[in-house]
């Protein structure tokens, strides 16, 4: 027997207009659901990111569609592809103009680690100069696995002290 | 209008210090620096040579003289023809040739990548600064005697260096170079991969 699953969660007709929960969670909910990514695409990996946020992908399911190329608006930085010396320095000053909460992505094998460059010119790893949430593997990784980060992602804003942190910080 | 080879011939006779370059494809010559630019602008008013290509350096390894090659390729756009032109720097520790920016504008950033891969100086070059690394690198990546894997150096903006506590640092090589092997049919035995793989940074390489 299939049941709608709107009884399974709210219904008014039986709690009226009130909905209980931790403020926390509430908090979280909103933000694990409209993160607005900082598309720091340096290399072939934003190609990947453009497709995952076109038509076949789209990003907007997971409520992230909102490329902001203002740091001040945005809450995950996908960081897609090769970090250069000369631009880690840039990227980490987008980074600390970026508004708290903020995340990172590090979108495949070069953002992750320098990938196959071992070289004098790359970054070993975005992760030198930014604190990073999520890894994904891939050279570049398909539009799929980025939207698994981006769920991973939610899943571990999901379960961040959030409201309580607004008062300790 | 005459044939590349022709060019050659012509500016062979113009300069006597010009001599023929082993070339597999173009016609080519060898230039004393001091006859560069009055070589390269006879190509391009006498010859019909009019586009400058390509400017690119060559180390030819420490201790070798003369060190450091600067390679012009020419090419004209009437006859779809190249001539390259070499031109090698006298003085290996600090090389240097004629500026070719007068001749042709678009020399100005194939000069200053020049520059900041070998440390090869234009003389007369309007804006002589690093095109790739960062203003304050203190080393040439291209030469010879540089390492694959980079030299430890300090970032420039001291502000993010004081922040992230980090820098340029050696690349782990973990057992490589990656190289690729050329020439083999089974695509995934050619993925570039360390050739030898007994050592990596945390196990010591044997003997070393």
């Amino acid at each position: 027997m299939v049941s709608a699953n709107t009884e399974l969660t709210y219904d008014s007709k039986i709690e009226g207009d009130i909905v209980v929960t931790r403020l926390d969670s509430a908090v979280n909910w909103i933000r694990s659901n409209s993160m607005w990514p900082m598309p720091m695409g340096l290399a072939c990996c934003a190609i990947e990111l453009m497709a995952t946020g076109a038509s076949r992908f789209d990003i907007a399911r997971f409520g992230a569609e909102v490329m902001r190329f203002s740091p001040k608006q945005s809450d995950v930085m996908i960081v897609a592809g090769t970090v250069t010396y000369k631009m880690s320095s840039a990227l980490r000053r987008i980074y600390d103009q970026m508004a708290e909460p903020k995340w990172v992505i590090a979108m495949g094998a070069c953002a992750s680690t320098g990938g196959m460059y071992r070289s004098y010119a790359v970054l070993q790893g975005v992760d030198r100069i930014v604190p990073v949430d999520v890894y994904v593997s891939g050279c570049p990784p398909r539009p799929e696995a980025l939207l698994d980060a981006l769920i991973l992602l939610q899943k571990k804003v999901k379960k961040e002290p959030s409201f309580s942190k607004l008062f300790s910080a | 209008m005459p044939a590349a080879a022709d060019a050659v011939a012509a500016v062979k006779g113009g300069w006597p210090g010009v001599t023929d370059r082993a070339s597999l494809d173009h016609p080519a010559i060898n230039v004393p620096a001091s006859d560069l630019l009055a070589v390269l602008r006879s190509l391009r008013d006498d010859h019909g040579f009019d586009m400058l290509a390509d400017v690119s350096g060559v180390d030819w390894s420490v201790g070798v003289s003369p060190r450091f090659t600067v390679v012009y390729h020419v090419f004209s756009t009437a006859r779809h023809d190249y001539v390259r032109v070499a031109a090698d720097c006298a003085d290996g520790a600090s090389p240097e040739v004629p500026s070719a920016t007068g001749l042709w504008p678009g020399a100005d950033w194939h000069e200053r990548e020049a520059y900041d891969m070998f440390g090869i100086r234009f003389a007369g070059h309007p804006d002589l600064r690093r095109i790739l690394m960062w203003d304050e690198y203190p080393h040439f990546p291209l030469r010879k005697d540089f390492p694959l894997a980079g030299i430890e150096t300090e970032l420039p903006d001291a502000d993010v260096v004081a922040e992230t506590r980090t820098g340029a640092i050696a690349a782990p090589m973990m057992g490589g170079p990656f190289v690729a092997a050329p020439g083999q049919i089974n695509l995934t035995e050619a993925e570039p991969r360390a050739k030898d793989e007994s050592w990596s940074e945390r196990r010591p390489k044997p003997g070393a």
